[in-house]
């Protein structure tokens, strides 16, 4: 118990859980657009991945950090127009195009990292983003400034899709299409820049991992934490807010977990608590689903004049 | 963009979409085989000649498609009936588990049984094994509203977790030298050779006997008419008497038992014990053989050899000319996304507008 009080006393324990949390976050954010829109975009792990190799690739090209953030949403985009295109454009199963998109995504990382460095045992380095020293805030001055981003688009996503036309027309589509269409707002047209921008914030969330959290690119390194992010956007009811709160809690029972495997008196095995993060995603998904409100076109295609 | 539904859909074309789909797939992915710096008509030449081009490459194809052919069949079950199946990795490694701890020599249960009862009884646990695991996400869905891909998709990562534990602990093979690798089965109860000097086992002929079953139950059966029902309109099937619950509950276990067994098939007729690789993402490469055969499940056994083949080749492909073994899922994963576009065009005409 004291162990406990010890873990939770210590500051860099709270940097760990705004750190786990952070590509957390804006994984959440991006499905959170694009579920918000009506689609279901399980696209999510792969595009994590793909990401997080682009990025840390254009830095460890010679590109500036930011450039090599860049990449990363550039290559979400890019997925997340394919996965419109399929989901929007072709009115295909979104279950199957994201899936899809997540297995070529992270095959295509795969393959372009064993093409660029075919003989590497141990991943090259890139120096990632400093902690944000200057600033006299505790715990958030141990962060980089990706992790102030994730933070400070949390109010400005709420802001635009409650508060801006476009956000109006955003929540319109995903609840009821036929209606948002007959007030002139495009469907089609809202749903695909939702998901390219949903997807840009998943590549994000891949690249803080390679250019803040570590500083290279490994395989399996995403390992699920897209999959968390889709159970979190229902736990947060698609707010913006409570995806971040939602993110936080997360993190914490992460942490938490990290601390008491390292603290030498682990009775169960360190799998067990490995386990914690997915069984916690699982309880969460169980305890909100009663009253759980979906948008009401969620991964409904939409066709005009058809019904 | 418009999409106008075509009047009709002829059988050549559904079977020609996924060919050509596939043909197209291999056009573009030739780019990637240029940024690797190979000659791009040698690589898909020693692809398919070490895939399919001698007794040897055909061999080891087969004996990948087993475990492949039952997992495109565990998520044909599921998808047909719109239960979204994406456990079956885990569901694979379960079976795999159970099978030894039934079968094992030392440290499994311990059953002091003829093998002639004890073979049919390790095989039960597997798909008992899978089946359970299936169960849960499937009532969450149905009783719920939780999203079965997800609670899936999770569970995959608590399995593998748990596998890994169990190797560690109880189920480790203290002979291993150190090594997470479970116990092995006893030597009576593993599958014979169907050629002597491969690898090749009966189990693909349990493989293809499971996909004939399966084709069957759909063609023939009361269940296959309320799968059919629940996947085309869930509503209209409940509506028409459809029992919605029990269909969904036959179909998970159906589904779950199906990579259970994979799992087992491939103990006692490849590895004989378990360890953390011995599935390299069986159960998701089963969703796009589902896919690629249209949810047919004679369709499967044609897709799995396919894509069993691709992975083969890829191999002897990467030793000769150095391009990465990633490019067989590559290929796999983008014949998926073209295979939808492709089916979607023989049910719909495009009109641009």
């Amino acid at each position: 118990m004291t162990d406990l009080l010890d873990i939770l006393a210590n500051p860099a324990f709270w940097v760990a859980v705004l750190r786990i949390a952070t590509p957390l976050i804006l994984g959440t954010l991006g499905v959170l657009l694009c579920e918000r829109a009506g689609v279901l975009n399980l696209g999510i792990e792969g595009i994590m991945v793909a990401g997080a190799f682009t990025g840390w690739l254009a830095v460890y090209a010679g590109a500036p950090l930011w450039v090599g953030v860049g990449a990363a949403a550039l290559t979400g985009m890019v997925f997340g127009l394919l996965h419109a295109f399929l989901t929007v454009g072709l009115a295909l199963s979104q279950h199957v195009s994201g899936l899809g998109i997540t297995l070529l995504a992270t095959a295509l990382s795969y393959f372009g990292y064993r093409v660029s460095f075919p003989k590497v045992n141990a991943p090259p380095t890139i120096a990632p983003f400093a902690p944000m020293e200057w600033l006299p805030v505790p715990i958030l001055n141990a962060q980089t400034s990706l992790t102030l981003f994730a933070l400070l688009l949390v109010p400005a996503i709420a802001w635009v899709l409650y508060r801006t036309p476009l956000g109006l027309a955003l929540r319109m589509v995903g609840e009821n299409p036929q209606a948002a269409e007959s007030q002139g707002v495009s469907v089609a047209a809202t749903r695909t820049g939702a998901i390219v921008a949903g997807s840009a914030l998943m590549g994000v969330a891949g690249s803080f991992l390679t250019l803040s959290a570590f500083n290279a690119f490994f395989f399996n390194m995403v390992n699920g934490r897209g999959w968390i992010c889709v159970a979190l956007v229902v736990f947060a009811s698609w707010r913006p807010g409570k995806a971040l709160l939602g993110a936080l809690l997360f993190a914490f029972f992460d942490a938490l977990q990290l601390r008491l495997q390292q603290s030498g008196d682990a009775v169960l095995p360190y799998q067990i608590y490995l386990m914690l993060p997915y069984l916690l995603s699982i309880l969460a998904l169980v305890l909100v689903a009663r009253k759980a409100s979906y948008p009401q076109a969620l991964m409904k295609p939409y066709r005009k004049g058809e019904r | 963009m418009r999409l106008e539904r075509r009047h009709e859909t002829s059988r050549a074309a559904l079977v020609l979409a996924p060919i050509g789909a596939v043909a197209f797939t291999m056009v573009v992915s030739a780019l990637l085989v240029l940024w690797a710096g190979a000659p791009v008509g040698r690589t898909y030449a020693l692809l398919l000649q070490g895939g399919f081009g001698s007794v040897f490459a055909w061999s080891e194809t087969l004996t990948r498609a087993v475990p492949l052919i039952l997992t495109g069949l565990a998520a044909t079950v599921a998808f047909k009936a719109r239960l979204f199946n994406i456990g079956a990795e885990g569901q694979l490694f379960a079976g795999a588990l159970a099978a030894v701890a039934v079968g094992g020599l030392h440290g499994g249960a311990g059953f002091e049984l003829a093998p002639w009862l004890l073979f049919p009884l390790m095989m039960l646990a597997a798909a008992v094994a899978g089946a359970l695991l299936l169960l849960g996400p499937a009532l969450m869905k149905n009783k719920l509203g939780v999203d079965e891909v997800v609670t899936t998709l999770l569970i995959n990562f608590i399995v593998l977790l748990g596998v890994s534990a169990l190797l560690d602990g109880p189920m480790k093979d203290p002979a291993a030298m150190g090594w997470p690798q479970s116990v092995s089965l006893q030597p009576d109860l593993e599958l014979g050779k169907l050629i002597a000097q491969t690898r090749v086992h009966t189990g693909l002929v349990w493989a293809v006997s499971l996909a004939v079953m399966m084709w069957a139950i759909f063609k023939y059966t009361v269940l296959g008419f309320d799968i059919r029902a629940t996947g085309a309109n869930a509503r209209a099937a409940a509506f028409a008497g459809v029992p919605a619950t029990r269909t969904v509950v036959l179909v998970a276990l159906l589904s779950g038992a199906l990579a259970g067994l994979a799992g087992a098939i491939e103990v006692a007729g490849r590895t004989s014990y378990v360890t953390l690789d011995m599935s390299p993402g069986y159960g998701y490469t089963g969703i796009v053989i589902a896919m690629l055969a249209g949810l047919h499940p004679l369709g499967v056994i044609a897709a799995g050899v396919f894509v069993a083949g691709v992975l083969v080749g890829a191999d002897t492909m990467s030793r000769a000319v150095g391009v990465p073994t990633y490019i067989a899922d590559v290929i796999v994963a983008a014949s998926l996304i073209a295979v939808l576009v492709a089916t979607l065009l023989t049910q719909y005409r495009v009109r641009l507008r």
